[in-house]
């Protein structure tokens, strides 16, 4: 279980989580929406110490790991998660399969012999072949999301952080992915927190779902809750639509 | 703002950007005895900052002899009539000073740079991030092999550039200066202690270790897409050049009055 209690992020004078709370039980899905630059990202970058949190409370299966500072206790903690990143990051200087398989030497007992044939296996489970040996810079923008996925789940993760899964990918991708997020939380009890702008991805995969508003979480609740919510914030959220109380700063045309 | 506050911001800047420097030499010896090198990097890094390298070692220090023994023989020329101690100049010129300061500032130039970018491209790239999540540490992985590859073949560098300037140097005093073979080595072998070549040989591992600082660290502290990594690359550049002349003085301060 992952609990996250009272979590405070300021990028200088910016304050970018101003006390949020949520948890996620063992092998559920938690979706964060929000608009862009809204701090869901930070979010789950704290949740992994990737920035250190101004203050609240972060447990891990019990464990509060607000306290870790050194390399040994940060490196233990990072263990437990695999973490998909929006841009995908994968390794410009090593081969595909290269990529794949990084975590296993850290991670894992796998031999180094089946280093190859663990990145294959992984790479098709995202609808890839035969990409192996192929730089990323030769891939286009979707098989690169799906390589860094099959990198994050090579080495098996108990948790797994999504940070927009199905941006960049077309429909028909986007569901297969959404069907492998509900299919790893289904066969191996993957506790994930998924961050998307997709809608229908997130009422597809959530078993909760939080709204990022401004710092703070506006609402948290199951898929029906946010289908059926009044609240004109949440309802523009969820309709996608320009006009509403959420305001994008935008200059008028001449 | 006043000027105090800005002189006061400048030094809280200076000490902030020491400090956390200092944390990541801290962390590189952590890592460096809390885990297994990375050979294979090692490997690739002391191929770019050595192998890579030599060919403009090659020719900046092979000039620096020409130039230096066609001065020297030259003005000794002027004022005593013939070329004499060319050998002794060129030679402790090359092997105290230029040697290890000119190869410092070529690999600061073209391996430091090439460091500098990499790194703050991936950074900015979320690749140094990665490294967290995949079970290892950007230091331990990316920082210790190039610490190792400076260490490593900046002194090696710094040797071979000293023989190759004495050898530019003997190839001007024999064909322009037309100074005797014998007369040119002797110059140099009679007066030249190993304690000399000491002197220039331990500054070049000063230097290798300030430029590995300075542009890993300038790396991972990149922000801003590609206008930072231009600017990190650059900083990194003029700061480690600046550093090796700096560091140069001090350096051969301390060395003289150890009597190295």
């Amino acid at each position: 279980m992952i609990e996250v209690t009272g979590l405070k992020k300021s990028f200088g004078p910016k304050q970018v989580l101003r006390g949020v709370s949520a948890s996620v039980e063992d092998g559920k899905v938690l979706s964060i929406i929000g608009g862009s630059g809204s701090g869901k990202s930070t979010f789950i970058k704290c949740v992994m110490r990737l920035h250190q949190p101004d203050a609240g409370s972060i447990k891990v299966h019990g464990r509060e790991t607000i306290g870790y500072r050194s390399e040994v206790e940060l490196a233990d903690l990072r263990r437990q998660f695999g973490y998909l990143f929006q841009e995908g990051a994968l390794f410009d200087s090593l081969s595909v399969a290269e990529n794949v398989a990084f975590g296993l030497q850290y991670l894992t007992d796998i031999p180094q012999t089946r280093y190859r044939a663990v990145a294959r296996d992984m790479l098709a489970l995202v609808g890839l072949q035969n990409v192996e040996d192929l730089r990323p810079s030769e891939l286009s923008g979707g098989m690169k999301k799906r390589v860094a996925l099959a990198r994050a789940l090579a080495p098996g993760p108990k948790c797994m952080l999504y940070d927009e899964p199905t941006s960049g990918l077309d429909p028909i991708m986007s569901d297969i992915i959404n069907d492998l997020i509900l299919d790893l939380k289904r066969k191996t009890g993957v506790t994930s927190i998924v961050i998307t702008h997709d809608m229908k991805s997130a009422f597809k995969i959530s078993d909760t779902i939080v709204m990022l508003h401004e710092g703070n979480f506006l609402l948290t609740g199951k898929p029906d809750d946010f289908r059926a919510s009044a609240d004109p914030r949440v309802r523009q959220f969820v309709d996608g639509s320009a006009n509403g109380p959420i305001k994008m700063k935008l200059r008028d045309l001449d | 703002m006043n000027i105090f506050s800005k002189a006061g911001a400048a030094l809280l800047y200076a000490f902030g950007e020491l400090g956390s420097a200092a944390l990541m030499i801290r962390s590189a010896f952590f890592w460096a005895f809390h885990s297994k090198i990375e050979w294979r990097q090692s490997l690739i890094q002391c191929m770019r900052v050595g192998v890579d390298s030599l060919p403009v070692t090659t020719l900046t220090s092979f000039f620096t002899g020409m130039v230096l023994a066609l001065q020297t023989g030259s003005t000794s020329q002027n004022i005593f009539n013939e070329p004499i101690f060319v050998g002794t100049i060129v030679g402790f010129s090359l092997v105290k000073e230029l040697g290890p300061v000119l190869t410092a500032i070529v690999v600061a130039g073209r391996a430091g740079a090439a460091m500098a970018a990499e790194l703050g491209t991936m950074k900015v790239t979320e690749q140094i991030d990665a490294l967290h999540v995949l079970g290892t540490d950007p230091v331990r992985y990316l920082v210790i092999p190039r610490y190792i590859a400076c260490m490593v073949m900046i002194p090696v560098l710094t040797v071979y550039a000293m023989f190759s300037g004495i050898f530019g140097g003997f190839i001007v005093s024999a064909s322009k200066l037309h100074v005797p073979t014998n007369t040119y080595w002797d110059d140099i072998l009679n007066y030249m202690q190993i304690s000399d070549f000491m002197h220039g040989f331990s500054k070049s591992f000063i230097f290798a270790f300030m430029i590995a600082t300075v542009c890993c660290y300038r790396g991972l502290s990149t922000t801003g897409g590609a206008e930072g990594v231009g600017k990190t690359t650059t900083r990194a550049v003029v700061v480690s050049m600046v550093l090796v002349l700096v560091l140069d003085y001090f350096s051969t301060a301390v060395l003289v009055a150890l009597g190295v």
